[in-house]
């Protein structure tokens, strides 16, 4: 078997043994659990050198043929890189949260959800189908609804999951409509063999309904303002949740989506207009907003909205540096957020709280754990020697220019990468350095399970910078190839080039420095801001949810009102109106019949039978109504006969007798009148509905019998009758013979009908057990005849 | 004769219809029974009408006589004659049950499945 095949389903088959094993192994079941993403990464790292080498590997296995979808997969440079990534955090994230959840009774479930989660984004990226694509996509959504409602006592936790499925969920559904669009504008349902069709698309009528409706996926998933609010709520979550889903892996999805559909759907103005400014707004609010926190894990989270928006922007900006940064960034970004989160939870777990403001000097008492944070705060900050610096440097190579578009661009980057140093230093230094503050627990350093992860990712941001030839060669070229869609070369290192990069790298550092200094009072200032402007999409979302069920309450009460009557007009008047719309539409009417000749007994019978039916409507009371709908049976029964069927006659002449009797018999019973007292409006418009269907039926039976007439059946029975069953009777030798079962079926009717009869009779009224709580009508009181 | 039964079950329906669309359960019982005899007749006429001859085939024959009647349908209709009729048992026994129990043949009165003014839905999480 193919073993990539395997890779795809090795978590889910994790998963479901995650849970067994933590019963028998407790909390060191993570390190067996981890060894599954370990060897995922030890596969994929297999297809480096091809990779690297502009190899594309793709393969599959037919999956509907008739429809031509195929379960295919396609690792080039980009998806191999998330692939790895997702796998490699993926074990650093078992081991930690096998520490963090340490004695949690629902651990074996954290795990179990974590490694779907991971089968779940691993299959998002590695997809060469559109339709696998999606499903791993909204896989990923309800995946990340389990892991953020994770503590499901909670509400916060509760509403946090809700908002994330329904953005990210409904997103999925807006992107599916996208890629239908593009489906049918190239007609391939592969990312393969879409990426060789961009200026068909390009120049398609429906480019830009189909972007829309991908960025409108991409957008939610990666949390672009305005809807970027699901993702600091999704903070509820355990933080090996948000260390792996909102920092490394989902959140990527809407940019990893972007990015592998640039070389298609990229070198246009709009591209290159939505994404950088959509992009460069979430790029600024992200960091603003991040200012406003104090909880480590939200100060990240915002940071990570912010860094989503560079991502997005730098894809959109258009230049090749650009794309190089918006990649190189992309990696940086995945270790040092990956660390930082899982540095705030060692602290959160370690020290009790994760409130800026209620730590300090914990330098002594976690060392190690401090280690990792400075680290990767300055890969944030965009310091030498990390692979933060090379990723910034990148960046201003790629969007300084000197036309205003490009002025603007670089102006936002410049505040927004300022402003990440400012958090970036927050969360790393604060808690640690300056005088101890007495913190809920007695703070102490973090489990190995705890520490090996941040450490070791801290420690890949100082690699892949120092070795960065190497690091190119075989990742971030590849990859920006990939994105680009032509073969480019990253070159950048960490010895600094003079040059305007490197001046804008210094301006960016001495804002961030002067920021941090003042950041009590940037906090403040954003608090007031934010309380001035009072409304924002979150609260925005409730609103909306709220709307939501109101809607959905006024409308389901004015369907389904409770009303019979109601329901019972609108289905006649639908059916009216079909059977004309039919008629009318085919322009398919009767043709005007010949008057009848009929002979006198004839007209005599039809004249009876009209004579009781008009009678049971008009009946004053329910005696002239029964005696009605008997005369019309009656007369029925007689017309059978008149046409040559003795055998109804009789049958109908039974079953009419025994009808009027027990009709009789029941109605005595009840007190009720059969008068209708409809008002003349109803009378009016429930009459009209009634003749329209009275008249719309007879229209189509007066077609059928204009049509010539089949006897292939009647022949058929004519002539085996007699000759095969025996039989003179013809209707009796169908009945018992040839439909024998169909008769077996009708007295299986009947019974059924005779058993719930008998049973409906048995019922001992709930009110005679004298339980009811508020006993109704009693059946001797006179009960609303003729009142309405 | 075709046309003539045709225009009997046009009438037919409309007085079923009529009397479905009423508000009092017992109404809607009666049209149902006249429902079930409109369709008799139409599936009939649809076998195309003969007088008077019936689909029976003589002694000493093969075949029935030229110009019997269709069997088929009639065949048919049999059946839907004696499903109908426990039809209207069943549900004569449901309106008496109902009305026992409900003290009503108003369908606005029967409430008790979607009662008015029930609160609205939690709008929390």
């Amino acid at each position: 078997m193919d073993l990539t095949f395997l890779a795809f389903f090795a978590p889910f088959i994790a998963a479901v043994f995650a849970p067994f094993l933590v019963r028998i192994a407790g909390h060191n079941a993570a390190w067996i659990l981890a060894v599954v993403p370990a060897l995922i990464f030890v596969h994929f790292a297999g297809f480096l050198p091809d990779v690297a080498e502009g190899g594309r590997v793709t393969g599959g296995v037919q999956w509907i043929p008739s429809f031509n979808v195929n379960f295919s997969w396609l690792i080039d440079g980009l998806s191999l890189t998330f692939a790895l990534l997702i796998s490699g955090i993926g074990t650093l994230i078992v081991l930690y949260a096998g520490g963090y959840m340490k004695g949690h009774p629902q651990q074996g479930r954290f795990l179990c959800f974590i490694l779907m989660f991971m089968g779940a984004m691993q299959g998002l990226v590695l997809s060469d189908s559109f339709f696998m694509f999606f499903v791993f996509w909204e896989l990923t959504s309800i995946t990340s609804f389990l892991l953020i409602g994770f503590n499901h006592n909670a509400e916060r936790s509760r509403r946090a999951a809700m908002q994330a499925l329904v953005v990210t969920g409904g997103g999925g559904l807006i992107l599916l409509a996208g890629l239908i669009f593009l489906w049918n504008m190239t007609g391939v349902s592969e990312f393969s063999l879409l990426l060789g069709t961009g200026d068909l698309v390009r120049e398609s009528p429906f480019y830009l309904a189909a972007l829309i409706l991908v960025l409108g996926g991409a957008f939610t998933k990666s949390a672009q303002f305005p809807l970027h609010f699901w993702l600091p709520n999704a903070m509820e979550a355990p933080t090996p949740v948000s260390a792996y889903l909102h920092s490394a892996t989902m959140v990527k999805a809407g940019v990893y989506l972007v990015m592998r559909l640039n070389p298609v759907l990229g070198e246009t103005v709009a591209w290159e207009t939505i994404l950088p400014l959509f992009g460069g707004a979430t790029l600024l609010v992200g960091t603003f907003l991040a200012v406003r926190q104090t909880d480590l894990k939200l100060m990240l989270a915002y940071t990570t909205v912010a860094s989503l928006g560079l991502l997005v922007m730098l894809t959109g900006f258009g230049t090749e540096k650009a794309i190089e940064g918006a990649v190189l960034y992309l990696v940086a970004h995945s270790l040092f957020k990956g660390a930082l989160f899982m540095v705030a939870g060692n602290v959160d777990h370690e020290a009790g709280t994760r409130d800026v403001t209620k730590l300090g000097g914990l330098l002594a008492a976690m060392p190690i754990t401090f280690g990792a944070a400075i680290l990767s705060a300055f890969s944030m900050a965009g310091l030498p020697p990390f692979v933060g610096f090379l990723a910034k440097e990148e960046i201003y190579y790629g969007i300084a220019a000197s036309d205003p578009w490009s002025i603007f661009i670089t102006a936002v980057a410049i505040v927004g990468n300022a402003l990440m140093l400012v958090i970036g230093f927050a969360v790393a230094v604060k808690p640690f350095l300056g005088p101890k503050v007495e913190t809920p627990k007695s703070a102490h350093e973090a489990p190995l399970l705890m520490y090996a992860g941040p450490v070791l990712l801290a420690a890949l941001s100082l690699a892949a910078a120092l070795w960065s030839g190497l690091f190119h060669q075989f990742i971030s070229s590849p990859m920006a190839s990939a994105v680009a869609g032509v073969p480019l070369e990253i070159t950048i290192s960490i010895i600094p080039k003079p040059g305007l990069a490197l001046t804008l790298s210094i301006v960016t550092i001495a804002l961030g420095v002067v920021l941090y200094f003042g950041l009590a009072r940037l906090r403040a200032a954003m608090a007031a801001t934010l309380e001035a402007i009072g409304w924002g999409p979150d609260l925005g979302f409730d609103q909306f949810i709220r709307g939501l069920v109101r809607l959905s309450v006024v409308l389901t009460r004015s369907l389904q009102n409770g009303r019979m009557e109601f329901y019972m007009t609108a289905t006649f008047v639908l059916l009216a109106l079909w059977l004309f719309r039919t008629m009318f539409v085919a322009d398919e009417w009767p043709a005007m019949p010949a008057f009848p000749v009929l002979s006198i007994y004839e007209w005599v019978t039809v004249a009876i039978i009209a004579i009781g039916l008009i009678a049971v409507v008009r009946a004053k009371n329910r005696l002239t109504a029964i005696v009605s709908l008997g005369i019309q049976g009656f007369a029925v029964a007689i017309l059978f006969m008149l046409m040559g069927a003795p055998d109804l006659s009789f049958t109908q002449f039974m079953v009419e007798t025994l009808t009027v009797v027990i009709l009789a018999l029941a109605m005595t019973r009840l007190r009720l009148s059969p008068q209708d007292h409809r008002s003349a409006g109803q009378t009016v418009l429930d009459g009209a509905v009634a003749i329209a269907c009275g008249v719309a039926l007879t229209f189509i039976l007066l077609q059928i019998l204009q049509t010539p007439f089949d006897r292939t059946l009647t022949d058929f029975f004519n002539l085996y009758s007699y000759s095969l069953a025996q039989g003179r009777n013809i209707v009796n030798v169908i009945l018992v013979d040839f439909r024998g079962v169909d008769t077996f079926g009708e007295i299986g009717v009947v019974m059924v009908a005779g058993l719930a009869i008998l049973a409906l009779l048995r019922i001992v009224p709930k009110r005679s057990l004298g339980s009811a709580p508020a006993p109704r009508v009693p059946e001797a009181e006179p009960v609303a005849v003729g009142k309405e | 004769m075709e046309i003539a039964v045709a225009a009997l079950t046009g009438l037919y329906f409309a007085v079923s219809i009529y009397l479905m669309l009423s508000r009092h359960i017992i109404r809607i019982l009666l049209g149902t029974v006249t429902l079930s005899t409109g369709a008799n007749l139409t599936i009939f006429a649809m076998g195309r009408i003969t007088r008077e001859v019936p689909p029976i085939i003589p002694s000493g024959l093969y075949l029935p006589a030229e110009g019997a009647a269709n069997a088929l349908p009639q065949a048919l209709v049999l059946t839907a004659i004696v499903i109908a009729f426990s039809l209207f048992a069943f549900l004569l026994v449901l309106v008496m049950r109902s009305y026992q129990e409900l003290g009503t043949d108003d369908t606005y009165a029967m409430r008790d499945a979607e009662p008015e003014g029930e609160p609205l839905p939690p709008l929390g999480y």
